[in-house]
């Protein structure tokens, strides 16, 4: 039922700018594939050209076995014609139309018989949970009601791909929360191949199968969110993922697994690097205790910011700042004499020069 | 075959891809429709604007009398050097075209007066009866745009410029100066007072899109009132101003109907009764040589007020919502000022109509008593002595005709022009950014640094002989609504563009997704989401057509003549009464129409504006 998605080299240009730069993608049926990145990354782009709601400058992409693009060969289908499914940012229901037109228009297009129409209609509001609203104009219903509405109008049509635009940013935080956990649910029980773009990163995290990070135009890793998270390809990559911020430090690498960071020394088990590098620590991997323990390093508490589960603490000594997560309500106050422990294993060392990680051999 | 049958039967030849790639391009939706909407552009606006062109640089048969080896066809800058170095220069160029920017810049100035003043008054004060006052305030611009210069007549006619004394000469006993009677003073006040609804309209939206916060931050900060004024509001408002300036100079520059009846009478010519005289004469290449001036003009002065505006979306921006700010209590000044506002407005609609009513019962205009009441002019059989023998308007069979062509005309432009509005939005709005949407965007643009005369003067050389696979259109009924639906174009396309914008593209992206086609997507979801536009737009149109006069003044044949043509046609041959019934009757159609407008849902002159 559901299809592999291949792109190779695609390239859309928009003018002078270079919206997709030769993205190459091969995404496994059944995946929940999301595209991550800054606003104006091209990762929007990029799901458009899949749909065939922009015309790119190069490359092909087929879906399932068949050919929708293709630069070289002159092959462009039209959107109707690639058999996928998709949900607008704003969603999209045309205001003029009940919620049953809404989901019977494809349907009609597609020359369905009444009855089986009417069945689809029930069977995919049942799905999002929206049974009974057959008759209400979208103006009618809030705005996460919408959203399942649209959800409905592509399930209805059974499409082998999803395609999701930003489907959650028009919600609020609580009713975001909730839409995760079902849109994920729908993709598990449906099994269709989806293609999801976000620059919401929690959002990327807790739903996807894998993760494109994108950049300028450019995939710059793609990989399960846990190896995106620990293992982020590059600095780029690991500043945009997680919350707090990673903490990033410049540093000298002596060739024998020494970092110096200014005015202390950190013992990496990395012997092939010598010179310039950046030490990313992500702030949960950082202990934080009252006494000086052997190897921790002393900061004082320049701001705590408690937020109920947990709380980030920004460390400072000298010119050097630090954001540390610790679980629960700190017991630290400001101006408090910390000491800070790395544990080697959780750090990861970045090329200064190149900002590419450095790995371990 | 269809075109994604075409296209796919493209693709399994052996063309080379790039080929390939340029047919599915070519055979998209989108790039169709523009091209289609290119080639209509090209025909309306750069055909007939080159056929003009190409008359006054070439010998024509008239010139065989003056020039001795001229060949008719001959390249040649005879018609410059005549029109612009000859001593003809003077009366036939140079004297019009002074006069014209006179009348301009004269009835710019005071419809800005009368307009901003009103618009201040009706939104930045407490002053009573708001609402009914901006109702009116829209009323002389529906009106055909000569009414307050053929009621002008009726009331100042005197007996220094020949003919029968006025109504004021009959009440007062004594002839009112000429400067009164006809010239410059009168054409600025009667087009003044037709066109202070645009700058009523256009100051009204800007004032009231200023968010109050702006100025209440002007405020918080110790600003005082004339400081909030001069430094937040009035910039504000500039672009609104400047905008409504541009619009009222090139169309009085272009108007026809003020000057034919207040300066024509003692020979005060502006460039568009020259214009008209110089074709009445034969004088083809003249005319247009008059016409292209005007045009340059009107474009240089269209270009300088975007350099100074900025592009012509920095007052789109202004459009929009903030509400309101603090309004300044006008006290014991309420009631006078009320009064003054609504006897003007009275005076301006109600005086002109009633004293052409009146004239138009009276057997010998201008004479106040009892037994000079007649109905003749209604509805009186044939008389050799009166009217030139003309029968009443209302037994008059060719007035029914002019009536019934007036709105055939009116229906057929709205349609076709509501039509144009919807798709070159479309055209436009989905091909942003793309050099084909641009070109169609700025190609829509062009009738509007036009000035009406002037691009019905371009429809002559159009169409008067068979080009390309057009046929001769001259003296026919649908080169009038060419002509119409070409000179809306520019308004229609704003309309359409800002009603696609409501669409919001995703709209149409998800049909697109859903596997509807062109047709189906227009039908299902294009068309309905965009109603409300079409139909203001098509109602506005309606109206305006109705009225239109110098755009076809120089079009019409006696089997094509409408209502507002017939009525010059009366005042030429003398026949002042039936120019009067006749304008009546147009007036009571136009109010019916206009009655029509408001019982719909979302028609707003606003709108037809393109605002």
């Amino acid at each position: 039922m559901s299809s592999t998605i291949i792109i190779k080299n695609l390239t859309k240009r928009f003018g002078k700018t270079i919206a997709v730069n030769g993205v190459n993608l091969t995404i496994e049926p059944g995946a929940f594939l999301t595209l991550l990145g800054p606003s104006g990354c091209g990762k929007t782009t990029l799901l458009r050209c899949v749909a065939g709601l922009e015309d790119p400058d190069g490359g092909e992409i087929y879906v399932g076995d068949k050919l929708v693009f293709s630069y070289p060969k002159g092959i462009s289908l039209s959107p109707g014609k690639r058999e996928l499914g998709m949900v607008f940012q704003n969603y999209a229901l045309w205001p003029h139309m009940k919620v049953d037109k809404n989901i019977t228009f494809a349907l009609e297009i597609q020359k369905m018989g009444k009855e089986e129409m009417q069945k689809r209609v029930k069977d995919s509001l049942a799905e999002v949970k929206m049974e009974g609203y057959e008759d209400r104009y979208p103006r009618e219903m809030s705005g996460g009601q919408q959203q399942r509405i649209a959800l409905a109008r592509m399930l209805a049509y059974r499409p082998k791909v999803f395609l999701m635009d930003e489907p959650l940013s028009n919600l609020d935080a609580r009713l975001r929360m909730d839409m995760r956990a079902e849109l994920k649910r729908l993709h598990f029980s449906s099994g269709a191949t989806t293609i999801y773009v976000t620059h919401d990163q929690v959002e990327a995290l807790t739903m996807s199968s894998s993760i494109a990070i994108m950049r300028d135009g450019v995939i710059q890793q793609m990989d399960t969110p846990d190896r995106i998270y620990h293992f982020p390809a590059n600095l780029f990559i690991a500043d945009f993922i997680g919350n707090p911020k990673v903490n990033l430090l410049d540093g000298v690498i002596d060739g024998k697994g020494s970092v110096n960071l200014g005015d202390f020394n950190l013992q990496i088990d990395i012997h092939n690097a010598f010179g310039s590098v950046v030490i990313a620590m992500r702030p949960e991997d950082i202990t934080i205790s009252t006494i000086q323990v052997p190897g921790s390093v002393e900061f004082s508490a320049y701001s705590v910011l408690p937020a109920g589960s947990e709380t980030t603490i920004v460390a400072k000594r000298g010119n050097i700042e630090l954001n540390v997560k610790e679980m629960g309500i700190s017991k630290f106050k400001m101006d408090d004499k910390i000491w800070l422990n790395f544990d080697p294993d959780t750090l990861n060392l970045y090329d200064k020069e190149t900002g590419n990680i450095i790995a371990n051999i | 075959m269809s075109i994604s049958a075409l296209s796919r039967k493209v693709s399994s030849l052996g063309l080379p891809a790039s080929l390939r790639r340029f047919i599915s391009w070519l055979t998209s939706a989108k790039v169709i429709l523009s091209l289609i909407m290119l080639v209509l552009m090209f025909y309306l606006v750069l055909v007939p604007l080159y056929r003009m062109v190409a008359t006054t640089i070439t010998y024509q048969d008239k010139d065989l009398f003056r020039v001795p080896d001229a060949q008719v066809g001959a390249l040649t800058l005879f018609h410059y050097a005549r029109m612009f170095l000859s001593n003809m220069a003077k009366p036939y160029l140079y004297n019009p075209f002074q006069h014209s920017v006179i009348i301009s810049i004269g009835a710019t100035i005071l419809a800005l007066v009368i307009g901003g003043m009103l618009a201040w008054l009706c939104i930045r004060t407490d002053m009573p009866g708001r609402i009914i006052i901006t109702q009116l305030a829209v009323l002389p611009y529906i009106m055909p745009g000569w009414t307050i210069a053929q009621a002008w007549t009726v009331l100042f006619k005197s007996r220094i410029t020949g003919g029968i004394p006025g109504v004021f000469e009959y009440f007062v006993g004594q002839s009112p100066p000429a400067w009164l009677s006809y010239g410059p003073v009168p054409i600025i006040i009667s087009s003044a007072l037709h066109y202070y609804t645009f700058f009523f309209l256009f100051i009204t939206a800007a004032l009231m899109s200023i968010d109050s916060s702006l100025e209440e931050a002007g405020d918080l900060m110790g600003a005082n009132r004339s400081r909030i004024l001069r430094k937040i509001t009035f910039p504000l408002v500039m672009p609104a101003i400047l905008s409504g300036i541009i619009m009222t100079f090139s169309k009085v520059m272009g108007t026809y109907g003020g000057p034919a009846l207040l300066g024509v009478p003692v020979k005060y010519y502006t460039v568009s009764t020259m214009i008209r005289s110089a074709i009445g004469i034969g004088d083809k290449a003249d005319a247009f040589v008059l016409a292209i001036t005007l045009i340059l003009f009107s474009m240089v002065l269209i270009s300088i007020n975007q350099k100074v505006v900025g592009t012509r979306r920095s007052y789109e921006t202004i459009g929009g919502r903030g509400f309101m700010a603090n309004k300044t209590k006008l006290k014991k000044w309420k009631g006078l000022l009320f009064g003054i506002v609504i006897v003007f407005q009275i005076l301006v609609i109600v005086l002109p109509v009633g004293l052409l009513l009146s004239d138009t019962f009276m057997l010998r205009s201008g004479v106040y008593s009892l037994d000079n009441l007649t109905l003749h002019n209604w509805i009186g059989e044939s008389v050799k002595t009166i009217n030139n023998g003309s029968p009443g308007v209302l037994r008059n069979p060719k007035i029914y005709f002019y009536a019934w062509n007036t709105i055939k005309l009116s229906i057929w432009t709205a349609l076709f022009t509501a039509l144009l509005g919807v798709i070159l939005g479309y055209v436009i709005v989905k091909g942003r950014g793309t050099r084909l949407s641009k070109l169609v965007e700025q190609l829509a643009f062009i009738p509007y640094v036009i000035p009406g005369i002037a691009f019905g003067a371009i429809y002559i050389s159009m169409f008067s002989r068979q080009f390309g696979p057009i046929p001769p259109l001259y003296g026919t009924f649908a080169l009038l609504v060419v002509v119409s639906v070409a000179k809306h174009i520019p308004y229609s396309s704003r309309t359409g563009v800002s009603s696609m914008l409501q669409v919001g593209r995703e709209l149409e992206e998800a049909a697109q997704v859903a596997g509807a086609n062109l047709w189906k997507r227009f039908k299902t979801i294009i068309f309905p989401l965009t109603s409300s536009g079409f139909v203001s737009g098509f109602l506005l149109t309606f109206i305006t057509t109705m009225r239109e006069l110098s755009l076809i003044i120089l079009l019409v044949t006696p089997t094509t003549m409408v209502l507002a043509t017939q009525t010059m046609r009366y005042k030429e041959n003398g026949d002042d009464q039936l120019a009067n019934a006749v304008i009546i009757i147009l007036i009571v159609m136009i109010t019916i129409g206009n009655f029509i407008i408001g019982k719909f849902r979302g028609g707003s002159l606003k709108k037809g504006l393109g605002m």
